[in-house]
């Protein structure tokens, strides 16, 4: 089947099968690897990608089910060479480890930033819930994502010295 | 020292800015021109005979390049797994299966998606057998696993706990005797330590590349160790290790999971091989379960003996540890580890028991602590209820048994030696940080307005970094694949002709940041900025040698190699600087990317003028080769032994036994630290995984050995909204095991942490009359405890 979807701003037609899975056409067919594959329920979130504005589980989409939208993978989410306050976030915090889930696990930040500006802990938690991590127990991750909230809101953000016991 | 000191500071890492834009290169995003997927096919029976396989129909499927049985691969052996203790995995099962999803054919086709669709049409006849999946039926023989031979393979004593190399007196004096007075309590639990699944996100993976012209291969592998995986290849095919190259790239987690050689490994090698053409296969997040190792899984009984006073006289633990269908890497040493710190960080008498038993289940071998985590929980479950029936603050009984600091090194009673430890010293600092006195009143007065609150504490000892090669041959041995039979570290240090700087190291790490942090040991040593070093790893071709990364060994024993390697490139590189600076080597020093003379910081030549210098050996000082690089192999004396106090407050409802976790607090000592924000991380990553198994994972089999949780939907992985922010704090003790005074700490936090949780959930409910809940202290089980207590 015929599908025309824009990533990350470039607008892609291919002929996929009907049964390829989003994730699938963007790691394989575009070549943007920065998306993983972590389980095959929809459970882990290493595969989240943002489409028309939402946060989706790629290994849950079929490719044709994104015709003519717009989608957003973690190549996608820095200006040019100036990382996304999230990615910079992640840097800043240790939000990551291994940084298998750091993709799927910036989407849904950036995705819960653009709904939510100024998210309590709490929030964070749950935004992020559709995405496990099991290297970092979480802690850094939500102390990155309010890195990345303070400074989207020109705020001064506190990196890991902050908090490092010594 | 110099003014760019890095060590001890707070360094962003290395790896991240490729990370965090998607640039990690894993297993999957590794191309190779004219690759095929490989699909296995796996059986749905935990034992049973194979009376045929019709592959016909396989290989005719569309797109199939092949179809391969036992047949095809029972030239090269069993599964070359690494203790040889039980019987040995076969590549693909031959005549019979052992538990659920044992690989029994493997199809290699165009795609996933077409392999797939093959492999549901290879047909397999099977006629199954007798299962034993409890742990005391297989340990009463009641089903034998393998043949006639018994389930047991070996049971790990305290003294002579390896026949015949070590052999101590019997380390138990008197504790039947104490049994026996009239002063004493004894009390005792049985308790589990169930089974999990590491889980690591991102699933194995692997891609073989043959290429028949050189008689080489390629694997790419999502490995803790792939310079193992370099040996076993090279064992199996029979070609010599400077043929064969494994790259683990980057490695999406790692927890023991990927510390073994796998049949698949082997597999993929030998299909490329077959078939000319580059050979892939990833793990579906279902097949993790059956195609990759598990972790605990232990029933035990631990028993304490002591007096009203808290002295403790004796303490006794004997296990059934599960070893699942076949033997791995680390199996039977799993419980053995588990064994070196079974006394934690006590002085009193210990007598162990641990048996090492097969069930027909997949096999278990190291997950994040392998055997600490189990020894600790049963050690610190007893002792805290010791202090309960006889009425002393859990704390105050663990401090009245320690070893105290006068008396390192400590010689442990099964012939260890413990290098540096200050448990008291440690304790407190938890204890006043969380004001221990307020926290207890606070929890006293919920708990008069009917709420339960329970406070839990857990104090432990580890022993990591191996390792020493006096423990070389005690089954830590990969002397059959040709690798050095001791733990030993490597690192290579070498200064680059325009003054920057390349580390190559023998670890295989998988998040744990050993870019930045050996970086930073190197930037320290040459005044080299962080920037202009380049750290590699996980190559086997890239060193002679190279352990990996498990078991909390990769800084005190490659971090050495590494710090050695510096020091000796400082030396040379001092000789030459002196010689363009007509100074003496002694007064060369080195900062901010030069070497001055002391104390006339003008007097200076840039690192990039040292190695043009040392490239170019006719202008070097006479005697003095070319070059500037140094490799070492750096051989630890004697293991490292962290440790750490933990301590929770928890919420039980009494309606529906829901448990609450407020706060979490840890003071861990793991010697010096070179970067406290990586470390701390660690221990987030550590104390995770360990409230975790208290409270919501659990590998579960039914009777007919099906694995119930293979699926991330009924597998209970804490997510973001089940845990709360940690509190850490350190108490630093240097270890004299290595000159960084480092000890380790990968492991650390699971260690400590989910005896924690259970002590705090019985202590809101013991007034109740609950003394043990097994864990994971899901809501049901909870409220059960409460109801059976009432009764
Ligand atoms: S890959 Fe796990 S949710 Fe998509
Ligand atoms: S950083 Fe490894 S899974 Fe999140």
């Amino acid at each position: 089947m015929e599908v025309s979807i824009t990533v990350n701003g470039a607008k892609h037609s291919s002929e996929v099968e009907p049964r390829l899975l989003l994730v699938h056409y963007l790691r394989e067919v575009l070549g943007l690897t920065g998306t993983h594959v972590g389980c095959d329920t929809g459970y882990c979130g290493a595969c989240t990608v943002i489409v028309d504005g939402i946060p989706i589980k790629s290994c849950s989409m079929l490719t044709v089910q994104a015709d003519g939208c717009e989608v957003r993978t973690v190549e996608g989410v820095a200006n040019g060479p100036e990382l996304h306050p999230v990615q910079e976030g992640f840097w800043e915090c240790h939000g990551l480890q291994c940084g298998f889930c750091t993709p799927g696990m910036i989407m849904s930040s950036v995705a819960l930033l653009e709904r939510n500006a100024n998210p309590s802990e709490t929030e964070i938690r749950q935004g992020i819930e559709g995405n496990l991590c099991r290297c970092t127990g979480y802690h850094n991750i939500v102390k990155s994502v309010q890195y990345a909230g303070a400074k989207m809101r020109g705020e001064d953000p506190k990196g890991a010295s902050s908090e490092v016991a010594s | 020292m110099t003014s760019t000191s890095v060590m001890g500071g707070i360094v962003r890492r290395k790896e991240d800015p490729s990370l965090i834009q998607g640039k990690g290169a894993y297993v999957d995003d590794v191309k190779r021109t004219g690759e095929l997927a490989a699909v296995f096919v796996r059986s749905p029976f935990a034992a049973a005979t194979i009376t045929s396989i019709d592959i016909e129909a396989a290989k005719a499927a569309p797109g199939v390049h092949a179809v391969y049985t036992a047949d095809d691969v029972r030239h090269l052996g069993p599964n070359p797994a690494q203790v040889a203790v039980g019987t040995l995995r076969p590549l693909l099962a031959d005549g019979a299966v052992k538990h659920v999803g044992e690989a029994v054919a493997m199809v290699v086709a165009e795609n996933r998606y077409l392999a797939q669709d093959a492999a549901d049409l290879v047909f397999v006849d099977y006629e199954p057998g007798e299962v034993v999946v409890d742990l005391k039926d297989a340990f009463a023989d009641k089903v034998k696993v393998h043949g006639d031979a018994s389930n047991i393979l070996l049971t790990w004593h305290g003294h002579g706990w390896w026949e015949g190399v070590i052999d101590l007196p019997d380390p138990s004096p008197g504790i039947q005797e104490a049994k026996e007075r009239d002063d004493t309590v004894t009390v005792s639990l049985e308790m589990v330590n169930q089974r999990l699944l590491p889980t690591a996100i991102e699933p194995r993976a692997v891609l073989a590349d043959w290429n028949s012209g050189y008689g080489s291969v390629e694997l790419w592998s999502s490995s803790q160790i792939p310079h193992a995986v370099a040996g076993a290849v090279g064992v199996t095919f029979g070609i010599p290790s400077n043929k064969v190259r494994v790259v683990a790239p980057e490695v999406g987690g790692g927890f023991g999971v990927k510390l073994n050689v796998y049949p698949d490994e082997i597999l993929v090698c030998f299909a490329s091989k077959e078939l000319g053409r580059p050979v892939r296969w990833t793990e579906t997040r279902r097949e993790a379960g059956f195609a990759s190792t598990q972790g605990r899984g232990w029933v035990g009984t631990a028993t304490i003996t002591g007096t009203a006073d808290g002295k403790i006289l004796g303490y006794e633990l004997e296990a059934i540890c599960d070893m699942g269908a076949y033997s791995h890497n680390f199996t039977v040493a799993v419980p053995l580890l588990g064994l070196f710190i079974a006394g934690g960080q006590y002085n009193f008498p210990t007598s162990y028991a641990l048996h090492c038993v097969v069930t027909n289940t997949q096999t278990t071998d190291a997950y994040r602590g392998a055997g600490r985590p189990e020894a600790a929980y049963y050690l610190e479950r007893i002792v805290d209820h010791f202090a309960r029936e006889i009425g002393m603050d859990p704390a105050d009984v663990r401090k009245a048994n320690y070893w105290k600091p006068e008396d390192f090194p400590v010689q442990t009673a099964i012939g260890l030696t413990m290098d540096s430890g200050d448990y008291e010293k440690n304790l407190d600092a938890l204890l006043d940080r969380v004001g221990y006195e307020d926290l207890k009143a606070k929890r006293d007065a919920a708990r008069a307005e009917g709420r339960l609150l329970g406070l839990g504490l857990s104090t432990y000892v580890e022993v990591c970094g191996f390792g020493p090669s006096a423990l070389a041959g005690l089954g830590f041995s990969w002397g059959a694949y040709g690798l050095p039979t001791a733990f030993n570290g490597s690192g290579v240090v070498r200064v680059q002709p325009d003054g920057t700087c390349t580390v190559t190291i023998g670890t295989g790490p998988s998040g744990q940041g050993h870019e930045t942090t050996w970086a930073q040991i190197v930037s320290d040593g040459l005044g080299i900025a962080m920037d202009n070093i380049e750290v590699h790893h996980g190559d086997s071709v890239d060193l002679p040698m190279g352990i990996g990364t498990f078991g909390s060994r990769s800084i005190a024993v490659d971090g050495t190699a590494t710090f050695e390697a510096t020091a000796r490139v400082r030396k040379k590189a001092a000789i030459i600087a002196g010689h363009l600076l007509e100074a003496a080597p002694e007064d060369i020093q080195f900062a901010d990317g030069r070497a001055h003379v002391a104390g006339s910081p003008d007097r200076a030549v840039e690192w990039g003028q040292i190695a043009e210098s040392a490239y170019q050996p006719h202008t070097l000082p006479e005697g003095v080769e070319g070059g500037l690089e140094s490799s070492v192999v750096f051989s630890p004396p004697n293991a490292t032994w962290p440790f750490g106090s933990h301590m929770a407050l928890v919420e039980v409802d009494p309606e529906t036994g829901d448990v609450d976790l407020l706060e979490y607090w840890a003071t861990d000592d793991c010697g010096n630290v070179i970067n406290p924000m990586i470390v701390d991380g660690q221990l987030h990553g550590g104390i995770a995984q360990g409230i975790a198994q208290a409270l919501y994972e659990e590998a579960i089999y039914d009777d007919m050995g099906n694995l119930l949780t293979s699926s991330m939907a009924n597998y209970t992985l804490p997510v973001s909204t089940s845990l709360p922010l940690f509190s850490l704090d350190r108490t630093v003790t240097p270890t004299d095991v290595n000159p960084l005074g480092v000890k380790g700490v990968g492991e650390a936090g699971t260690i400590g942490s989910a005896q924690t949780i259970v002590n705090a959930v019985v202590d809101a409910v013991a007034h109740l009359g609950v003394r043990h809940i097994d864990m994971p202290l899901r809501p049901k089980r909870v409220w059960q405890a409460i109801q059976d207590a009432k009764e």
